[in-house]
C-alpha cells in the first residue's frame, strides 16, 4: 500500500531510476518545436501521397469516382454562370411592344405612336412601320423566299414603348400593359420583361436543383473517401497495432489516413476541374456557331478564379472530412492483444 | 518500477487468469515469469504494458498508477517499455531499418538521431549491416533480434519479453539470454515470461511462478 500512497500526482510523470543513460525522448507530453511539428506533418503528408502513389489502380478509381461526382455540380454551376451572363444583357431594358391592327393606316399609327408620348408613364416610342420591319425579318431571319411567296406583308406595325423610370415598378408596368391594349388601334400588347422574368425564376429552380445536387454528391464524396480509408485501416490493422503497442498516440495513427482522405479529394477537384475545362472546350466551338446565329458575341465562361481553387480546395476537405469519419469511427476499435 | 497489489483479472465469460497477485519489482532487478501455458503469463505482462485492465487491485508501474490511467496517456507509458513479442510483431512491408527506429519515428526523434540510435541497437543485437533487408529475409533468431532492438532502441525503463526465446532452439536462446543480461547490466528492469526452465536454473535469479493464475515465488539460486 505504501507505494500507491507515495504515487505522484498523475499528470507529472516521474523518472525513480534518474541516472539511466542520456534519454533523448521525453516521457511527458511535451510538445515538439513547431519546426519539428511541421517537419512531420510534411513527412506524412508526402508519405501518404506516396502510398497512393504505389497503389495506382485503387488510388485512380476512388480519385475518377470523386473526380466526377464533384464535376457535375461544378459543371452545372458553370452552366448557370452562362446562363446569367448570356441573359444579363437583357436586364433592366424593360419595353413593351404594342402591335398594331394590320389595318390601321401608316398615318394612324404614326399619330398614336405621338399621341402616346404625351402620357407621363412614358419615355420613348419608336414606331417600327411594317415594310421596314419586314426587310429587317427578311435580311435575319434566312426566310427571305417564303416572304416572297407571301403576296402581302404579314407584319403589322409595331410601337416600341419604354416606360418611364418612375413607373418602372412591375406593378406599374404591368398595369401600364393593361391600359395599352385597350387603346384603339392596337391589337396586341406584350411586355418584353416577362420571359426574362421567366428565365429568372426557371434559372432560380436550377439554380437550387444545383444546390441540391451538390450536397447529394458532396455526400457521396464523403461515403468514397470514407469508405477507400475505412479499407485502408483494415489493410493496415496490423500495423496499426503494433506502433499503438509501441506507444503510438491515436493522433500520430490518425494523421496518414487524414492526409490520404485530403489528397483523395485534391486529385479528385483536379480530376473534376479537367473534366468540366474538357466539356467546356468540346461544347465550345458549337455553342459559338448558335451564338453567331443570334449575331451574339457570347462566348463560354469557363471555370473562373473561384470555381477552381473552390473545387480544389472543397474537394481536399471532403477528402479530409470524409477520412476524419472514418478513421473517428474505425481506429478505436483497433487495440492489441 | 512495478508494484502489484491484490491484483485479479477475469476476462468476460468467468475466466480468472490471475488471482491476488502480489509482488514487488524494483528497479534495476532482473526477473523471470515461469508456469504453464495457460498459468496467466501473458495476462500479467499484458496487464503491465494496458494492453488489458486490472479488474480489481492496483498496479504501479515506473510510479504511475495504471488502475486509474486514462486512454490517452497508455501511449506515453508504453514509451517507457520495451515490449518483446514470441512473434516478433515486426511490420513485413518495411526494412529492418524502419521497423527498429518505429519507437523513435513516432516519438519525434530527429533523423540524425533515429539513424544513430537504430546503428547502436542494431549493433547491439548483432545485425549491423542488414538494416535494408526486409525482415522475411531474416531468421528466426535474427527477427526476434530485430524486435529485441526495436523494444531497446529508445532506452526504455523498463523491458518486458514473452516467451522470447520461444521458437528457438537452445544455443540461439541462450545467445538471446545473454542479451537480455546485458541490457540488465546497463540499469534496465527485465520481466521475461518463459518456458525455458533449465536457462532460468542456469542463470540464478529471481523466478515468479504462476500456477493457474496464483503466485507463487520461488528464489533459484542454483548455478
Amino acid at each position: 500500500m505504501t507505494v500507491l500512497e507515495r504515487k505522484p500526482p498523475p499528470d507529472r510523470p516521474r523518472r525513480r531510476n534518474a541516472p539511466r543513460p542520456a534519454n533523448g525522448n521525453s516521457h511527458s507530453r511535451t510538445l515538439p518545436s513547431p519546426k519539428a511539428y511541421l517537419l512531420r506533418h510534411a513527412e506524412v503528408l508526402v508519405s501518404s501521397l506516396g502510398r497512393l502513389w504505389r497503389n495506382p489502380v485503387a488510388s485512380l478509381m476512388t480519385v475518377a469516382v470523386i473526380g466526377i461526382a464533384l464535376a457535375l455540380p461544378a459543371g452545372l454551376h458553370l452552366l448557370l454562370e452562362n446562363a446569367r451572363v448570356l441573359s444579363g444583357g437583357w436586364d433592366g431594358s424593360t419595353q413593351v411592344s404594342l402591335f398594331l391592327r394590320r389595318e390601321l393606316p401608316a398615318a394612324e399609327s404614326k399619330r398614336l405612336a405621338a399621341a402616346l408620348l404625351k402620357r407621363p408613364e412614358i419615355t420613348e416610342t419608336t414606331l417600327i412601320p411594317r415594310a421596314e420591319a419586314l426587310e429587317e425579318f427578311r435580311a435575319l431571319s434566312g426566310f427571305g423566299g417564303a416572304l416572297d411567296a407571301l403576296d402581302d406583308n404579314p407584319l403589322p406595325d409595331v410601337i416600341v414603348v419604354r416606360p418611364a423610370a418612375t413607373h418602372a415598378t412591375p406593378k406599374a408596368v404591368e398595369k401600364l400593359v393593361a391600359d395599352l391594349a385597350v387603346e384603339p388601334g392596337v391589337e396586341h400588347a406584350r411586355l418584353d420583361m416577362q420571359w426574362v422574368k421567366r428565365l429568372y425564376a426557371l434559372m432560380e429552380i436550377v439554380r437550387r436543383g444545383v444546390e441540391v445536387v451538390a450536397l447529394l454528391l458532396g455526400l457521396a464524396v464523403l461515403l468514397v473517401v470514407g469508405n477507400t480509408i475505412r479499407l485502408d485501416i483494415q489493410n493496415r490493422r496490423r500495423e496499426i497495432e503494433v506502433v499503438k503497442l509501441i506507444g503510438a498516440t491515436d493522433a500520430f495513427i490518425r494523421r496518414p489516413f487524414l492526409y490520404s482522405g485530403a489528397w483523395y479529394g485534391l486529385l479528385g477537384g483536379f480530376t473534376a476541374w479537367l473534366l468540366v475545362s474538357t466539356a467546356l472546350w468540346a461544347t465550345g466551338g458549337p455553342v459559338q456557331q448558335l451564338a453567331l446565329l443570334y449575331q451574339s458575341q457570347f462566348r463560354l465562361i469557363s471555370a473562373d478564379a473561384t470555381t477552381v481553387p473552390a473545387l480544389l480546395v472543397g474537394g481536399a476537405l471532403l477528402g479530409l472530412l470524409g477520412s476524419w469519419l472514418a478513421v473517428g469511427r474505425h481506429l478505436e476499435a483497433i487495440e492489441p492483444n | 518500477m512495478i508494484h502489484f497489489d491484490r491484483v485479479h483479472k477475469h476476462y468476460p465469460g468467468g475466466h480468472e487468469a490471475l488471482k491476488d497477485a502480489s509482488f514487488r519489482i524494483e528497479p534495476g532487478e532482473l526477473v523471470f515469469l515461469t508456469g504453464h501455458s495457460g498459468a496467466g503469463k501473458s495476462t500479467l505482462l499484458k496487464l503491465i504494458a494496458l494492453i488489458e485492465r486490472v479488474s480489481q487491485g492496483q498496479l504501479v508501474v515506473d510510479g504511475e498508477n495504471l488502475t486509474s490511467m486514462r486512454r490517452n496517456r497508455i501511449p506515453y507509458l508504453r514509451r517507457r517499455l520495451g515490449i518483446i513479442f514470441q512473434d516478433h510483431h515486426l511490420l513485413y512491408d518495411r526494412t529492418v531499418f524502419d521497423n527498429v527506429a518505429l519507437p523513435l519515428v513516432i516519438s519525434g526523434v530527429s533523423h540524425q538521431e533515429i539513424s544513430r540510435r537504430v546503428r547502436a541497437a542494431l549493433d547491439k543485437v548483432g545485425l549491423l549491416g542488414k538494416e535494408r533487408l526486409y525482415p522475411i529475409t531474416l531468421s528466426g533468431g535474427e527477427q526476434q533480434r530485430v524486435g529485441i532492438a526495436r523494444a531497446v532502441v529508445h532506452k526504455p525503463v523498463l523491458l518486458i519479453a514473452d516467451e522470447p526465446t520461444g521458437n528457438l532452439d537452445p544455443e540461439l536462446a541462450q545467445e538471446i539470454m545473454k542479451l537480455f543480461l546485458l541490457f540488465n547490466q546497463v540499469g534496465v528492469t527485465v520481466l521475461i515470461a518463459t518456458h525455458a526452465l533449465d536457462l532460468v536454473r542456469a542463470l540464478g535469479r529471481r523466478v515468479l511462478h504462476l500456477d493457474h493464475g496464483r503466485l507463487d515465488e520461488a528464489m533459484v539460486t542454483t548455478r
